[in-house]
């Protein structure tokens, strides 16, 4: 979510300060570059907004079918926004698959835009409808505006002499001009965008101009029936600043480079495309002038390896991926715990298990990484709770990598990754630094002590290339201090204990958890972590608006926990806990605090709409 | 190896306090010892050295070497040491691995290794056998191993290191084994060359597979049984009444008789370290009909993987500010002022 929310308790849930548009179409129809740039209008209408990319895995799946389908919904408006909304008031369907696939979460009357141009028999066969859906009357709960968008798109760029394949691509920028001319947005910042885009190809950037002006006009012109009219939303009221448009994943890069910066470290990124984690590396490949080396290595193990080794070296490793990449990379985390050295793991979260749906959201990956290890492996755990949010917990795993000289796990999802939000501009400075400093002599007299424990439970960071402080570590177990090898029984039992003590010990060094919204103590608490964020909040606000006694709690923290967690939940009568898994920070809860926290648990690959928590919420107080 | 300043060691100086824990009479001793010997001579640094091994008898090396060392997790060394390198490439790194750990549970980060050519020495020990995990057989034993997991012998065809590593794109090959005099020559050629040097290293498993290597091994006969390569001299053994020359119809190495030391007129090849076909040929040459090419097979240096990275770094960093502030506020943005956006 959004900067800074307004509370949603003072907030009036009437229509219509919020719309939702979910635009859907061929994944060769170029939604998610319509989407992104509706958004950017969006923005700069002063509207705040949350967005929900969801497309394909396959890379270019067969023109016309239902798997093949992508979609940008947005939703947009003169209120706070959390979420990416619920139900669509308006579904742009660019073929009969997009229709098929999409109009099921149109609100009842909400509308719908199709290009029957599109609707031809093919199409509709590899849609699997019998009969044309915009002529058998089945659509009838909702408003259909069904034209030729195809046919007008070319007419549009006919003077640009375009192929007929060339041309047909310009229906996005058609489409989006419509979409500009019903929510009254500007078109220069479209238009200058396309200009810079096709900078070398004159004769697209005026096509797609052309079209996006003509799907602009045809609005302003053409006698639309139905509720098709011109909207205003109004900019939303928000702290003074400067913002901008961010997503997970570049919030994710731009937070390690600031958690290096505020360490004093260069960083070494190793990193293996996987998706929806690619996006990290692409980001930091290109700032390398942070002092920033990226390594795109072999195979995921590879990368954590090589992370790894550029901490024993003396930089701040990070390593990136998403679930199976982590399966991965595990033997390589317990070497970090063992050998204790500082290093972040992102994993962004899909859905699983083994190849799972790796472009669909999902939290399934929380047991895998605050238990998932051999023998009694402790790794402080971190989540992220919006894009904007992902910026300083990337930070904060930085902070206590190279604090406490350990592995950090931070994780984001699918959703948080590629979906954007304003996010209004932090201030370096505002940011507490927290500089590295390596052992330079030896640390106990005439001795070097590698294992020596600082107040924290830390040990002395040792770089290659020191005089005199040369020593071997490695994944056998450690003698204490000294870290020579030492199988024996008291050792180990001295070294589980300094280890699990050490990273129990992170929890005086975070905040005491807070109630982000409602009280402390009462009926309810609602408990969420991660991208649940937005409905949990919407859905908590709209049920306080009722009446109804229940707060939200948002756990950044899920290794160590808070230390305050366990009394502030028993504080309440129930404990209902949302996550897109089958109930595993659920599992953690009452493990920890022996709470009777329920689960409300979500696995088809979507968010949380605010409907269904809200529902829960209801059920639960009934 | 780095263009560093000498400085004066002893082989005291690269020993550890640990007791080494190999079984007595095992290669890996020799080899230990032939490193310690060699690292005064090269003027390596202890402080500037890293060993980086993975896992297996041979991986317990940097334990007892007085340098830094990591012992890390199996056949992942080259990961470690391309992280390590790439943070700091002043730094001296060896790497020690073993059949098991180098080619089979390792072998992608083998191969990656040495195609990037990351300026380190790879010492492979090789001594056709599980040892650590008592006795299995390897990707490198002979056909008919028995092992406790093949009591009715292997079926599958061992792999040759050197043969593997010259496909992968190594840029220096070299042979030696644990208790050969010429060791240290071949770990100072490895050293010496800027990029990836593999060497090879039979080593005597005297519990699970010993004396595996006697046949061409044994100081009898081993004139008869060893080609030690010297760049630029001829190929020849059995105190040069025998030669390597080329079959220039079957385009395949033979063994040709010298008579009176005339080995030009026998056809005997000159080595040059630099031909990759004739490096082809040596690292296939199988031994039997042949004698065991030793030394250094191949020697070609590249640019290195490290250089080409610091190099592409600084060229995308020149005259870019690293200015955080600047970064965030980067792309589109806008204004909120008390009364709205201001566009």
């Amino acid at each position: 979510m959004a900067t800074q929310l307004a509370d949603p308790e003072a907030r009036s849930t009437n229509a219509p300060e919020a719309v939702v548009v979910r635009f859907a179409g061929d994944s060769g129809d170029g939604m998610q570059l319509t989407g992104g740039q509706f958004t950017l209008s969006s923005a700069l209408a002063g509207n705040d907004f949350a967005t929900f990319p969801d497309f394909p895995a396959e890379i270019r799946a067969p023109q016309g079918t239902l798997f093949g389908v992508s979609a940008f919904q947005i939703n947009f408006g003169s209120t706070s926004i959390d979420t990416a909304g619920d139900a669509p008031d308006v579904l742009v369907a660019m073929n009969p698959a997009a229709l098929k696939t999409n109009v099921g979460a149109l609100k009842p009357g909400g509308l719908i835009i199709a290009d029957t141009g599109e609707f031809t028999k093919r199409n509709l066969e590899k849609a699997k409808y019998e009969v044309n859906p915009l002529e058998d009357g089945s659509l009838s709960k909702w408003q259909v505006l069904a034209f030729d968008i195809s046919a007008l798109t070319l007419e549009s760029v006919k003077p640009f002499g375009l192929g007929n394949k060339e041309a047909l691509r310009c229906k996005n920028m058609w489409t989006l001009g419509l979409s500009l001319w019903m929510f009254d947005r500007d078109r220069q910042p479209l238009i200058d965008w396309l200009n810079a885009k096709f900078a070398k190809n004159k004769v697209l950037a005026d096509a797609n101009i052309a079209a996006l002006n003509a799907g602009h006009a045809y609005g302003e012109t053409a006698e639309l029936g139905g509720h098709v009219k011109k909207l205003h939303l109004g900019p939303v009221p928000t702290p003074a600043g400067l913002y901008r448009t961010v997503t997970g994943a570049d919030a994710v890069a731009l937070g390690l480079v600031a958690g290096a910066q505020l360490a004093h470290l260069p960083m070494f990124f190793g990193g293996y495309p996987i998706t929806p984690a690619s996006s990290i590396l692409h980001a930091l490949v290109r700032l390398k002038e942070f002092n920033v080396t990226t390594f795109q290595a072999e195979d995921e193990i590879a990368a954590i390896c090589a992370a790894i080794g550029a901490s024993y070296a003396g930089q701040l490793g990070v390593t990136s991926s998403s679930g199976p990449g982590i399966a991965l990379k595990t033997e390589a985390m317990g070497l970090a715990v063992m050998t204790e050295l500082p290093l972040v793991i992102v994993n962004s979260q899909r859905g699983g298990p083994s190849t799972g749906l790796p472009t669909k959201t999902e939290q399934s990956d929380l047991y895998q990484a605050v238990y998932g290890r051999n023998g009694d492996t402790p790794i402080p755990v971190i989540s992220a709770r919006s894009p904007g949010d992902a910026f300083d917990c990337a930070i904060e795993a930085c902070r206590i990598a190279v604090q406490y000289m350990t592995p950090v796990i931070l994780l984001t999802d699918g959703y948080i990754a590629n979906a954007a939000e304003p996010w209004k501009v932090p201030d370096p400075a505002d940011y507490a630094e927290f500089p590295v400093s390596f052992l330079a002599e030896k640390n106990a007299g005439d001795t070097l002590l590698p294992y020596k424990r600082d107040a924290k439970g830390a040990r002395p960071w040792i770089k290659p290339g020191t005089p005199g402080l040369m020593h071997r570590i490695g994944g056998i177990e450690k003698q204490v201090d000294t870290g020579h090898l030492d199988y024996s029984p008291a050792n180990h039992q001295a070294m589980t204990d300094a280890r699990k003590a050490k990273v129990d010990g992170i929890a005086k060094s975070i905040p005491a958890q807070d109630v982000c919204l409602g009280t402390e103590g009462g009926k309810l608490a609602v408990v969420g972590w991660g991208s649940t964020y937005g409905p949990i909040h919407q859905a908590v606000g709209r049920a306080r608006n009722k009446g109804l006694d229940v707060s939200h709690i948002h756990v950044r923290h899920i290794w160590p926990l808070p230390e305050n967690l366990g009394d502030l939940l028993r504080g309440y009568d129930k404990v209902l806990v949302p996550e897109m898994n089958t109930g595993q920070f659920k599992t953690v809860l009452r493990d920890q605090f022996l709470v009777d926290a329920r689960p409300l648990t979500k696995t088809s690959g979507q968010p949380f709409t605010i409907a269904e928590i809200e529902a829960a919420i209801e059920g639960a107080l009934a | 190896m780095n263009a560093i300043t000498p400085i004066t060691t002893s082989i005291k100086d690269w020993e550890t306090d640990q007791e080494v824990r190999w079984c007595p009479g095992c290669g890996d001793y020799a080899i230990l010892k032939a490193v310690q010997r060699t690292l005064p001579e090269l003027g390596a640094d202890p402080a500037n050295t890293v060993f980086v091994s993975g896992i297996g008898c041979s991986s317990r090396f940097p334990y007892y070497v007085e340098s830094y060392g990591f012992h890390t997790i199996h056949g992942r060394a080259p990961a470690f040491a391309t992280g390590i390198k790439l943070a700091n490439p002043a730094l001296d790194v060896w790497l020690v691995t073993g059949d098991g750990d180098g080619m089979s549970i390792g072998g992608n980060h083998t191969m990656h290794v040495l195609r990037r050519n990351l300026d380190c020495q790879i010492l492979l020990f090789n001594n056709e056998i599980y040892g650590l995990t008592k006795g299995q057989y390897s990707p490198t034993s002979r056909e008919g191993t028995t092992s406790p997991s093949t009591p009715l012998g292997s079926v599958d065809r061992p792999a040759s290191p050197c043969a593997f590593a010259l496909g992968a794109g190594a840029r220096f090959i070299a042979r030696g084994f644990d208790v050969s005099k010429h060791l240290p020559e071949v770990l100072k050629a490895a050293y010496h060359h800027k990029g990836a040097a593999f060497v090879e290293i039979f080593q005597n498993c005297i519990v699970y597979n010993k004396d595996r290597f006697e046949d061409f091994a044994a100081p009898k006969g081993a004139e008869d049984r060893q080609l030690w390569l010297h760049n630029g001299e001829p190929m020849l053994f059995a105190k040069g009444e025998k030669g390597i020359a080329l079959d220039t119809e079957k385009l395949t190495l033979k063994v040709v008789d010298v008579v009176d030391g005339d080995w030009q007129a026998a056809g005997v090849i000159v080595h040059d370290v630099t031909n990759r076909s004739i490096a082809h040929m040596l690292v296939e040459m199988p031994f039997g009909p042949f004698p065991m090419a030793l030394g250094v097979l191949y020697d070609d240096p590249r640019p290195t993987f490290e250089a080409a990275v610091m190099a592409e770094r600084e060229k995308a960093s020149a005259g870019k500010e690293p200015n955080l502030a600047k970064l965030l506020a980067k792309g589109q943005t806008w204004t909120v002022t008390e009364d709205g956006p201001d566009l």
